[in-house]
């Protein structure tokens, strides 16, 4: 029956499978399948650069038109992993280069991306259109202005949350004349000024642009002009809202927000004085996305913006909206699905806002769509744990930080395990969860005995032994990955649950108890993992091999040990021999 | 994390069996912390040196610092814009360096090389006064400078205009 399709046919029929789950099935039926398919993906995932190699890709799928790269742990943004550690993107970049001349997307998050990266990518790619790069870091302006200059079809560039060195808001003015094509920017992330009359005429002749994140520098008394020449615009960040109020400034903003008649989404808000929110009132109503979390702004002015907000599906806020604040949210929101809350002020030992557990708690009563929370306070008990759980099993994402490392139930002073217990026996469908507070292995076992569609666990200062991460790893059939810091597990668990871990995309242990020879071990019986030992007291050579290493990453490659280690990274060979890069 | 390590060389053995067997009871007697021990090593830790604890990321932290300190120097003042009538351009001053109004006014008189004369809470600035110093306080309105305990003025002053003498008449008490 297959051989009497043509390949035309098939590869018409292939052409509507978007995902990649779908296309790798399809791959696998036979070869001739396998050969049409692979000549007709245009999008690759590949989530972590090191798992695969640039001509791997290339060799096997050779007409790819968008590419997204993983490069860091996740646990390098909160610096646990070291400067120089990898994954530099240049090597992907002059690799497609050569071979993807047609290529028009390439998304990047936690990579390190140079200058020389960009001007490549400029000058190579003739259609290229978006350019994405999340949590990167290793470019300054100046790359930013060959991209502007040379890529005269580009309609995105994302700079979230990026480390950029910004040596001038030049860069901007080096989009041309006749560049029109602009569809979303996101330059939230930069400090320096940009020319704010290069700005408005950018703005003005790009009929499509539809997403505007702009930065701290854009004073609020700006913003009416920008807002005035994009009426369009779905997704809005403002820039510092901190001049102070005046009528003028105020009416102005109220006028040229009511013409945005299409507004979704609006961020930005940095140190902004509480009389503007009111200027945006006019688009509460349409707005599903608000993103306040660098506002400090009190409890009551939230409230104010919120209440008017009905249409809300996410919203990211500091603590300074208080349980009061959350409250006000859970009657108002009814259709919200992802809430985050942010610390004010993380790093003092007293709380500084009236925010509690009882906040979320509130929240999961009252807004039966949320499936996504990250909520960050200084107490918990197990009673408001098992309320979310009973209220919310629709959770699918659940990142607990309790600031106070290994606080118990403030109420009983016992370890949270029932509460998370609760979480993960109710909420099934949960595929992201961070643990905090005092946690036994009990917790463990009620993850792996439960947790069956968990893809993502972090795990910080909790457990008792061993066995708390060989419940995890033996029971967590759909997890993918698994990082950990400053836990008692060690060698045991992780031998006697190797196989598992080519299952998983990656596995992170910092400060835990595997020692250097489990390491070597690991490395030895394991040939498709790279077990990548950081240590940065010198080459564990020099220690004992019962010493436990600093850190740990081990992950599934195809690509063999990676050449461009640096001189604090090692990995375990076949050959039970140190590798050095 | 040495003491951890002083197993018997038999509980040592690395095995790559599955669990359900004696290995479990050998899973959970060894590398266990007892968690006194835990809280203790984890409490007399002082906060700000646990890294990347809690996990907040450099970009929001850096925000967040940012936020604390300005802050911080609105209450202090900090620098404020200083005009004077007919001046081509304006001058900014750092307030919280002077610790009274003698002090300011003497380096303000310095700077755009005018006298304002001697401060009377009765008469405002007379004698040999061609300007008076005023400023703008967070109502928005124009304040005589010296009126309030120099305390009180250094949290509330906005922005300092050096007016006219003949502009200034008005503002001295009746």
């Amino acid at each position: 029956m297959v051989y009497s399709f043509p390949e035309e046919v098939l590869e018409y029929v292939f052409a509507f499978l978007s995902s990649d789950k779908d296309r790798n099935a399809v791959s696998l039926v036979c070869k001739s399948w396998y050969e049409i398919e692979r000549w007709c993906r245009r999008r690759v995932f590949i989530g972590n650069c090191y798992a695969v190699s640039p001509q791997i890709m290339i060799r096997r799928f050779p007409e790819v038109r968008a590419v997204k790269i993983k490069g860091k742990p996740h646990f390098a943004d909160f610096n646990l992993v070291p400067e120089r550690w990898g994954a530099y993107v240049y090597p992907w970049i002059s690799a497609m280069a050569r071979s993807y001349p047609w290529l028009e997307e390439i998304k990047l998050k936690r990579m390190v991306v140079t200058d020389e990266s960009l001007e490549l990518i400029s000058k190579s790619f003739k259609n290229f259109k978006v350019l994405s790069l999340s949590s990167c870091e290793g470019f300054t302006t100046d790359g930013l202005s060959s991209i502007a200059a040379n890529c005269r079809n580009l309609r995105e560039l994302d700079l979230r949350e990026s480390e950029v060195e910004d040596l001038s808001g030049h860069w901007l003015s080096h989009f041309p004349d006749n560049f029109t094509s602009l569809v979303s920017l996101n330059m939230s992330c930069l400090g320096s000024e940009v020319s704010f009359s290069a700005l408005e005429r950018l703005i003005s002749r790009c009929p499509n642009l539809k997403t505007l994140w702009l930065n701290r520098a854009v004073p609020v008394e700006k913003l009416a002009s920008l807002l005035r020449r994009a009426p369009q615009l779905v997704e809005f960040g403002t820039g510092a809202c901190s001049t102070e109020i005046r009528t003028d400034i105020f009416s102005n903003l109220v006028e040229a927000f009511s013409g945005c008649k299409h507004l979704k989404s609006l961020s930005g808000f940095w140190d902004v004085v509480p009389a503007y929110l009111p200027a945006m009132y006019s688009v509460c109503s349409r707005i599903t996305k608000l993103n306040l979390s660098y506002a400090t702004v009190q409890s009551p002015d939230l409230v104010e913006l919120i209440s008017q907000c009905s249409n809300l599906k996410c919203l990211w806020v500091l603590d300074y909206i208080e349980d009061a604040g959350l409250k006000a949210l859970s009657s108002y929101c009814k259709d919200l699905q992802e809430l985050r809350v942010f610390p004010s002020d993380p790093y003092s030992a007293e709380p500084n806002v009236s925010l509690t557990e009882q906040g979320l708690v509130t929240v999961s009563a009252g807004c039966p769509k949320l499936q996504s929370v990250l909520y960050f306070c200084r107490q918990m008990s197990n009673a408001a744990l098992i309320a979310i759980a009973r209220n919310r099993p629709n959770l699918i994402r659940f990142r607990l930080c309790i600031i106070e490392p290994q606080a118990p139930d403030y109420l009983t002073l016992e370890p949270l395990d029932t509460g998370f217990g609760a979480i993960v026996e109710h909420c099934k469908e949960l595929r992201r969860l961070s643990l905090s507070g005092l946690l036994t292995d009990r917790v463990f076992e009620y993850i792996g005995t439960h947790a069956k569609k968990l893809e993502m666990l972090s795990l910080a200062f909790a457990g008792d032994s061993d066995l708390g991460l060989h419940h995890v790893l033996s029971g967590c059939e759909s997890l993918r990955k698994l990082e950990i810091r400053d836990c008692p597990f060690g060698d045991r668990a992780l031998l006697a649950n190797a196989a598992k871990l080519e299952t998983m995309r990656s596995l992170w242990m910092s400060s835990c108890s595997v020692s250097y020879g489990a390491c070597k071990l690991l490395g030895q019986k394991m040939p498709n993992l790279n077990v990548e030992v950081i240590d940065e007291r010198g080459p564990p050579d020099s220690r004992p091999e019962s010493i436990s290493v600093e850190k740990l990453y081990v992950y599934r490659t195809v690509a063999g040990p990676r050449a461009d280690k640096p001189d604090f990274v090692w990995t375990m060979d076949e050959d039970g021999a140190l590798r050095f890069s | 994390m040495a003491h951890e390590n002083d197993m018997d060389l038999k509980a040592t053995e690395l095995r790559l069996g599955l669990p359900g067997t004696s290995d479990r009871d050998i899973l959970k007697s060894n590398n266990k912390r007892s968690s006194n021990e835990m809280h203790n090593s984890c409490s007399t830790a002082p906060k700000a040196q646990v890294v990347g604890w809690p996990p907040v990321r450099s970009y929001r932290k850096n925000v967040l610092q940012q936020q604390q300190k300005s802050s911080d120097s609105d209450m202090l003042g900090m620098y404020v814009k200083v005009s004077m009538d007919g001046a081509p351009y304006l001058r900014k001053i750092d307030i919280k360096v002077y610790k009274n109004y003698p002090d300011l006014l003497m380096a303000v008189e310095n700077l755009f090389k005018c006298s304002m004369g001697v401060y009377t809470e009765r008469e405002g600035y007379t004698n040999g006064s061609e300007y008076a110093p005023t400023y703008e306080d967070k109502d928005g309105d124009w304040m005589l400078v010296g009126d309030v305990p120099w305390d009180m003025f250094v949290t509330s002053c906005k922005r300092l205009r050096i007016m006219k003498g003949s502009e200034a008449k008005g503002l001295g008490r009746p």
